[in-house]
C-alpha cells in the first residue's frame, strides 16, 4: 500500500479556521436492513459501535458509523483495514441481503478546526449550523456549494468533511475561501 | 444653493473628512455621509439627466426610493453602474460619475428631446419605430439605446468576490426602525431565535429625525438602550447594512449584506447573500413618502419633505436657504420646524387641505411661518435649479395667485407603506381611504406549507402613522407571531410614545385639482422613466385599462426604482382617467428584490476557478505534466490528446492513433461509470434495465449491454461484468454514471420496491487504465503477477489478482478493436500504477492517448458512441444493434415502445459507414440531400453524419451516419453539401472500416 496517496496529500490552510486534508481514510458503504440483528451485530463486531439512528453518527478514535439513508451506513475505519472489513462484513452477513463495498479511495476528507469551523460550513451548505441544531453525534449529507458532501463533528471545534476524491481540489478551494480571515460571520 | 450647515448632523463625524471624486471633480464630505448628502453638502444638486427627455435631475429622496441620483461607481474591475447615491456610503477615494448625458452633465445634447416632448408621448417608441421592421434592429434600436440609457454595463471581469451564508431563525425581522426594534424585543424575550436585519448602517429609522419621544426618552436614547438590550440576548442576532431583499415560499428569504461597499476595495467579499429559512417573518419596513404631482416637480431642488428634513437633521446639510413646503398631510410641517430650527427660511407652507393641519400647523404658525391652506403649487420655475414657485388654489385650474422666490421645495403627498416583502409571496393589500394608501390585509397573508400565514407586517409598513401606534402594533403582532410557533409571549408591554394629534390627510393626486394640459404635461409621475401625468391619461384614453398594460405601455414603474415613488400616484391618475376607484384598478405585481442587489452576490463563490466543480481523475496530474489538451466531459476533464512539445493537436491525435494500432497505448478510462448491482433479484432487475440478457452471464464473464428509456430510445451503453452469483458490475458512459445510477434507483424505489436489489456507485473508487495494442499483453507480463494469457483471461472475461504488485481487476474488453485490457486499481494507487505501466512500456514505445484517438479507433471499428450516434431520438434498431435486443425476455425497458409503428417504420434512417470518394473528411453535422424540396422550400434530406474523423491508419476520412434505407444501398454514392457551397461525394459502406473479422482483439 506504499503507493497509495490521498487526493491532496495532507495539504493545509490556516485561515480563521484551519483546513487540513486528512490523508487516506478507510470507508465502507454498507447497505442492508439497518434494524436487523445480524447487521447490527456485524457492525458492532467490526467497529465496536452501534448502528446510529436517522442522521446519526457514532465515532470512536479508530472507527465510526454514520447513517446515510434508511438502508445505508457509512463505516469509517483505518485505511489499511477497509478491504478486510468488507470481507469480514460479507462473511458475517452471508445469506442476508446486503451490499458492502470499499469506498476508501473514492473520497477525500478534510478537517475544519478552530472556533470558526461552523462559519465555514454555514457559507457553503444549506444546513443550520447553530450549536443546538448541529451537535456531536450527527451527520449531514448535503452539498458544499455545488459539490456533494457530508460532515460530522469530530470534537467541539473540529468538523470533518467528506467529498468525492475527484472534487477534492474544488472543495479545498471552497473551504479556503470561506475561511479567509476577515470574513467571520459572527453567528456561532 | 445646497450647503453644509455650521452645526448638526447626527450621523456624520465632522472631525473626519473624506475625499471623493464626482465627475472628475475632487470633493469633500464627512465620515457617515451618504454620497447624496456629501454631494448636497458640496452644492451638487444636479446629479443626472432623465431617461427620455434628458431633463436635469436632482436628488429627491434620502433612501432606496431615490429615482434620480444613479451613479457609476468605481473603476475598472470595481466599476458598478446604477448605484443610488442615497444608499451609498461615502469613503475616502470613492469615485462616482453621473449617468445618461452626453457630452457632460451640465451641457447635454439630448436635452433637445425635452423641447420635442410634446411629440414623444406614451408609446412614442412603439408607434414611431415600428416600420420598416428591419430598421428597428439596425437603425432605431442602436440610436435609442445610446440616447436613452442609464448606467453602462461593466466591460471587464468583476474584480470583487462574493459569498453566501445559510442562516436559520425562528423569526426573521426585516427593518431596524423603532417598530422592528420593538418587535425584536417582544420576540427576543420569548427565547426564540430572532434575526433582525437593517438595510442602513444605523438603527432606529426616522424616529430620531421626527423627534419622537419614547418611554420618556429621546428616540436616540431609547434606540441605543434597546439595541444594547437586544445585543445582550443570546438568541437575537442583529445586523446592519443587511437588507431583507425578498421573501419566497416556505419562509425562505434573502438578506443582502453589504460588507465592503462603505470601504475602499479589499480582497474580502464585497457582498454576502444571506439565504434565510425562518419559521415566521415580520416585516417592519416603514413607509415611503409620495411626491405631489404639480408642474415642474422634477426640477432639481424639489425634494420629498421628509428626505429634505433627513439631510438637515442627519447630515447637517440644507437643500436651500428658502424652502417652500407643500403638503396634503401634517407630517411635512415637521420639515418646516426642522428648517426653522436650523436657522433656514420657510417663506410659506402650502397645505392643499382647506382646513389645514393640526397641532404641528399651530406650532409652525407660532414660529411665525406663513401657512396657506387650500393652496398648492401651479408650477415650479427653474432649469437646473428651483428659482421660484407660483401659488394657486388647489381647487382651481392653476391660475397664479402669487409668485414666491425660493431655491428648494419640500413636498409631501402622503405615505405609502412598504408592502413589498409582504406581497412578494402573495400577501394581499387593502385600500385605506383615510390614509390614501394600500396596506397589508392581514386576513390574506402569504401562506406557508401548512396553509397558515408566515409573514406579518408591523409599524408604518402596516399603515401605522404615529410612533406610539407603530410600537404597540409591533409589540402585539410580534407576540402573536411567537405564539404561532409555539413560543410563550413575555409579560412585558410595548414602549410608549406620546403622539401629537394629527389632522386627517387629504388625497391629492393632481395639483391643482383641475390642472390644464400645459401643466399636466410637465407634471412628472415617474422621474426615472420620464412618465408624466399626461402620459398615463393618454394611455387610458387609448384603451390601456389594466394597470399592468398601462405600466408596460408608459413604462411607469419599470425603471430600477420599480416605481417606489410613482406607482400609487400613477394608478390614482389611471383610476381617475377610467372613472374607477383606486382599489378596483389595483396595483402592479411586487417582485423581489426590494432594491437591486448585485449579480455577484447571487453567484456567490461561483466564479473563476469555483465557477463549477471540475472533477479530476487520479491521473489528471500526469496529464497536466504531459501536454494534455483538456476537454470537458460532464464535470470531468478528460485529455483530448497529449501534445508533445511543438506538436499541433491534429498531429498529436494522428500520432496517437497510429501508435496504439502499431504497438501500445494507455488511456485514462477512470471516468467510466461503475455501478455495483447486488442481491437475489439483481439478475432479473438487470434484465429489465438492459435490452439484452444479463441474468445468464457467467461469473468471470463480461457482456456489452444497451439501456433504453421507457420510450425506447437508446440512453446508455457499457460492459457488464458478473462478479459473483448475486453481484454484477455495470460500466456506464462517462457522462452517464450519476444519471444511470439515479435511473436504476428510481426504478428500484418506485416500481420494483419489493425486489431485493442494492446498488452502489463505485465510479471513483477505481482508477481504470486501458492498456491497448499488440504489445498490451507483453507490458502486463513484464510487470508480472496475474496470468493474462489468452487461455487464462480470454476476450470478454475478467479476473482479479495482482499486476506489478498492485491489487487489480483486469477486464479483457476492447473499444478499439485491438488486444486490450482495462485494469482497475484503487484510485489512491492509480498514479503509481500508471507510472509503472509507463516505465515498463518504454521499450514498446508506449503512448498515452486521449479521447479523440479513442473516438477514431472506435469509429474505425464501427462502434457506436452514446451522444454521437444517439441523440435521444435513436433506437438500437436504427443502429443495427438487433443482436443486443433479447428475444428471450418477456420485457425490458423500451421494448413496448420499440414496437410502435413509428419505431418499426422501414423509412427510419439507419446506420451505415460513409466513405468520401476523394478521401476528404465530411464536415461534422452535415446532411445528405435528396431530390426535391419540402413544404418550407428547403431541400429534402436523406441522411446525416453522426461521427466523422480523419483516420491516420487508413489515411482517409471515415464517417458513420444515419441514412434512409442505408443498409440496402451499399456502394451507392450520395452527396453532402458543405458550408462553402460545394458538395462532398460519399459512398455508402459497411460501418466497420478496420479488421472486420475482429481477429486483432481476440488474440
Amino acid at each position: 500500500m506504499s503507493n497509495a496517496v490521498s487526493a491532496l496529500q495532507g495539504e493545509a490552510y490556516a485561515g480563521f479556521a484551519t483546513i487540513t486534508e486528512q490523508g487516506l481514510r478507510g470507508m465502507i458503504t454498507l447497505r442492508g436492513d439497518l434494524a436487523s440483528a445480524p447487521l447490527k451485530k456485524a457492525v458492532k463486531a467490526l467497529t465496536g459501535l452501534g448502528v446510529p439512528s436517522t442522521r446519526g453518527c457514532v465515532l470512536s478514535d479508530s472507527h465510526g458509523v454514520a447513517w446515510m439513508s434508511p438502508d445505508e451506513l457509512l463505516i469509517l475505519c483505518p485505511y489499511a483495514k477497509a478491504e478486510a472489513g468488507v470481507a469480514e462484513l460479507s462473511k458475517a452477513l452471508a445469506g442476508q441481503h446486503f451490499l458492502a463495498a470499499n469506498m476508501s479511495d473514492a473520497r477525500a476528507v478534510f478537517a475544519i478546526s478552530g472556533e470558526g469551523a461552523r462559519d465555514v460550513i454555514a457559507k457553503l451548505a444549506p444546513v443550520d449550523m447553530a450549536l443546538d441544531a448541529f451537535t456531536a453525534g450527527e451527520i449531514r449529507r448535503t452539498r458544499l456549494a455545488q459539490a456533494p458532501a457530508a460532515f460530522w463533528l469530530r470534537d467541539a471545534e473540529t468538523i470533518e468533511v467528506m467529498c468525492f476524491r475527484s472534487q477534492a481540489e474544488y472543495v479545498f478551494e471552497l473551504l479556503k475561501r470561506a475561511a479567509q480571515p476577515g470574513t467571520e460571520t459572527g453567528l456561532f | 444653493m445646497s450647503t453644509r450647515l455650521g452645526t448638526g448632523g447626527r450621523l456624520i463625524d465632522r472631525a473626519t473628512s473624506v475625499g471623493f471624486e464626482f465627475n472628475g471633480r475632487k470633493l469633500k464630505g464627512f465620515k457617515g455621509d451618504t454620497l447624496a448628502s456629501a454631494l448636497l453638502g458640496a452644492d451638487q444638486m444636479l446629479v443626472g439627466r432623465s431617461f427620455k427627455y434628458h431633463r436635469p435631475r436632482g436628488i429627491v429622496a434620502a433612501g432606496p426610493e431615490e429615482p434620480n441620483a444613479l451613479m457609476n461607481l468605481g473603476r475598472d474591475g470595481h466599476f458598478e453602474p446604477n448605484a443610488r447615491a442615497t444608499t451609498t456610503e461615502v469613503f475616502d477615494g470613492l469615485t462616482a460619475t453621473s449617468q445618461n448625458h452626453w457630452p457632460s452633465l451640465e451641457m447635454d445634447v439630448g436635452v433637445v428631446n425635452n423641447y420635442a416632448a410634446r411629440f414623444m408621448p406614451a408609446g412614442f417608441y412603439y408607434k414611431t419605430f415600428i416600420h420598416p421592421r428591419a430598421a428597428w434592429k439596425h437603425l432605431f434600436e442602436p440610436f435609442i439605446r445610446k440616447a436613452a440609457g442609464l448606467g453602462k454595463a461593466p466591460k471587464g471581469r468583476d474584480a470583487d468576490t462574493y459569498e453566501h451564508l445559510y442562516v436559520f431563525a425562528d423569526v426573521l425581522i426585516v427593518g431596524g426602525g423603532v417598530a422592528g426594534l420593538q418587535a425584536a424585543l417582544a420576540a427576543g424575550r420569548s427565547g426564540k431565535k430572532v434575526l433582525l436585519l437593517e438595510q442602513t448602517a444605523h438603527w432606529g429609522g426616522r424616529a430620531p429625525v421626527d423627534g419622537a419621544v419614547i418611554d420618556g426618552m429621546d428616540a436616540d436614547a431609547w434606540i441605543n438602550n434597546t439595541v444594547q438590550t437586544l445585543e445582550n440576548m443570546e438568541n437575537v442576532t442583529l445586523r446592519t447594512r443587511c437588507m431583507g431583499a425578498g421573501v419566497y415560499d416556505h419562509g425562505y428569504a434573502l438578506g443582502y449584506e453589504r460588507l465592503g461597499d462603505h470601504l475602499a476595495p479589499t480582497t474580502l467579499p464585497r457582498h454576502r447573500l444571506w439565504r434565510i429559512r425562518a419559521k415566521q417573518i415580520i416585516t417592519a419596513t416603514g413607509a415611503l413618502e409620495r411626491p405631489l404631482s404639480f408642474a415642474g416637480n422634477d426640477i432639481p431642488g424639489v425634494m420629498l419633505a421628509a428626505s429634505l428634513r433627513d439631510y438637515v437633521v442627519n447630515y447637517g446639510v440644507s437643500a436651500g436657504d428658502r424652502t417652500v413646503v407643500v403638503t396634503n398631510n401634517d407630517d411635512a410641517y415637521r420639515t418646516a420646524l426642522a428648517l426653522k430650527k436650523a436657522g433656514l427660511e420657510v417663506p410659506v407652507i402650502l397645505d392643499a387641505r382647506p382646513e389645514g393641519g393640526g397641532a404641528l400647523m399651530e406650532d409652525c404658525r407660532a414660529l411665525g411661518i406663513r401657512v396657506e391652506t387650500g393652496k398648492g403649487i401651479s408650477s415650479v420655475k427653474g432649469g437646473k435649479r428651483v428659482e421660484s414657485v407660483s401659488i394657486c388654489a388647489q381647487a382651481g385650474e392653476g391660475a397664479v395667485l402669487e409668485e414666491i422666490t425660493c431655491d428648494a421645495v419640500a413636498m409631501s403627498g402622503g405615505w405609502s407603506p412598504v408592502v413589498h416583502l409582504w406581497s412578494h409571496c402573495g400577501g394581499k393589500l387593502i385600500w385605506d381611504a383615510a390614509q390614501a394608501h394600500f396596506r397589508p390585509d392581514h386576513d390574506r397573508p402569504p401562506l406557508g406549507a401548512d396553509g397558515a400565514g408566515f409573514v406579518s407586517v408591523v409599524g408604518a409598513a402596516n399603515g401605522q402613522m404615529s410612533t406610539g401606534d407603530c410600537l404597540s402594533d409591533a409589540h402585539q403582532r410580534a407576540q402573536a407571531v411567537i405564539k404561532t410557533i409555539g413560543g410563550k409571549a413575555s409579560r412585558e408591554v410595548a414602549a410608549k410614545a406620546a403622539d401629537e394629534p394629527m389632522a386627517p390627510m387629504a388625497a391629492v393626486w393632481k395639483m391643482p385639482q383641475g390642472a390644464v394640459y400645459k401643466l399636466r404635461s410637465k407634471t412628472w409621475l415617474d422621474y426615472q422613466n420620464d412618465v408624466k401625468v399626461s402620459d398615463v391619461q393618454l394611455a387610458a384614453q387609448e384603451g390601456f385599462e389594466s394597470v399592468e398594460h398601462t405600466k408596460r405601455y408608459t413604462t411607469l414603474g419599470m425603471a430600477t426604482d420599480q416605481g417606489k415613488l410613482s406607482n400609487i400616484n400613477g394608478l390614482a391618475i389611471l383610476a381617475d382617467s377610467l372613472n374607477d376607484e383606486i382599489p378596483k384598478v389595483g396595483t402592479t405585481t411586487f417582485r423581489p428584490p426590494y432594491h437591486p442587489i448585485s449579480m455577484g452576490s447571487i453567484a456567490g463563490e461561483a466564479s473563476r476557478e469555483l465557477f463549477q466543480p471540475v472533477d479530476k481523475t487520479p491521473l489528471h496530474g500526469w496529464g497536466e505534466e504531459n501536454g494534455a489538451e483538456w476537454e470537458p466531459v460532464g464535470h470531468w476533464r478528460r485529455a483530448y490528446c497529449y501534445k508533445r512539445s511543438g506538436e499541433s493537436i491534429e498531429n498529436a491525435v494522428n500520432r496517437e492513433v497510429k501508435a496504439v494500432r502499431e504497438s501500445l497505448g494507455l488511456l485514462d478510462a477512470s471516468t467510466l461509470g461503475k455501478i455495483i448491482v447486488k442481491g437475489p433479484d439483481a439478475g432479473r432487475f438487470l434484465d429489465m434495465m438492459y435490452t439484452n440478457m444479463m441474468s445468464n452471464l457467467k461469473p468471470g464473464k463480461c457482456r456489452y449491454g444497451l439501456m433504453c428509456s421507457e420510450n425506447g430510445f437508446l440512453s446508455d451503453d457499457g460492459v457488464v461484468a458478473r462478479l459473483d452469483d448475486d453481484t454484477w458490475l455495470c460500466h456506464t458512459t462517462t457522462g452517464g454514471a450519476s444519471r444511470i445510477h439515479a435511473h436504476l434507483e428510481e426504478w428500484l424505489q418506485t416500481e420494483w420496491w419489493d425486489w431485493k436489489v442494492y446498488t452502489a456507485n463505485v465510479t471513483e473508487q477505481y482508477a481504470q487504465i486501458a492498456v491497448v495494442g499488440p504489445n498490451a499483453r507483453k507490458v502486463l507480463e513484464k510487470l508480472g503477477g496475474m496470468d493474462v494469457s489468452k487461455e487464462a483471461l480470454g476476450f470478454m472475461e475478467w479476473k482479479e489478482g495482482q499486476i506489478g504488485g498492485f491489487d487489480a481487476r483486469a477486464f479483457r474488453i476492447s473499444f478499439s478493436g485491438e488486444l486490450s485490457y482495462e485494469i482497475a486499481v484503487p484510485a489512491s494507487q492509480g498514479r503509481a500504477f500508471w507510472d509503472a505501466l509507463w516505465e515498463a512500456g518504454h521499450e514498446f514505445n508506449v503512448t498515452a492517448y486521449g479521447t479523440e484517438c479513442l473516438h477514431i479507433l472506435r469509429a474505425e471499428k464501427g462502434f457506436i458512441m452514446i451522444g454521437d450516434e444517439t441523440d435521444g431520438t435513436v433506437i438500437p434498431q436504427d443502429l443495427g444493434l438487433h443482436w443486443a435486443l433479447s428475444k428471450k425476455k418477456d420485457d425490458y425497458l423500451g421494448k413496448r415502445a420499440q414496437q410502435r409503428d413509428h419505431m418499426t417504420d422501414p423509412n427510419r434512417w439507419k446506420l451505415v459507414g460513409l466513405e468520401t470518394v476523394d478521401g476528404s473528411v465530411i464536415p461534422d453535422g452535415a446532411y445528405a440531400v435528396a431530390e426535391g424540396e419540402n413544404e418550407n422550400g428547403q431541400r429534402e434530406t436523406q441522411g446525416r453524419v453522426t461521427s466523422t474523423y480523419y483516420s491516420a491508419n487508413l489515411e482517409r476520412g471515415i464517417a458513420m451516419g444515419l441514412v434512409l434505407n442505408g443498409p440496402d444501398r451499399m456502394g451507392e454514392v450520395i452527396s453532402f453539401p458543405k458550408l462553402d457551397g460545394s458538395d462532398v461525394k460519399v459512398k455508402i459502406v459497411d460501418p466497420v472500416f478496420y479488421d472486420r473479422e475482429g481477429e486483432k482483439q481476440n488474440v
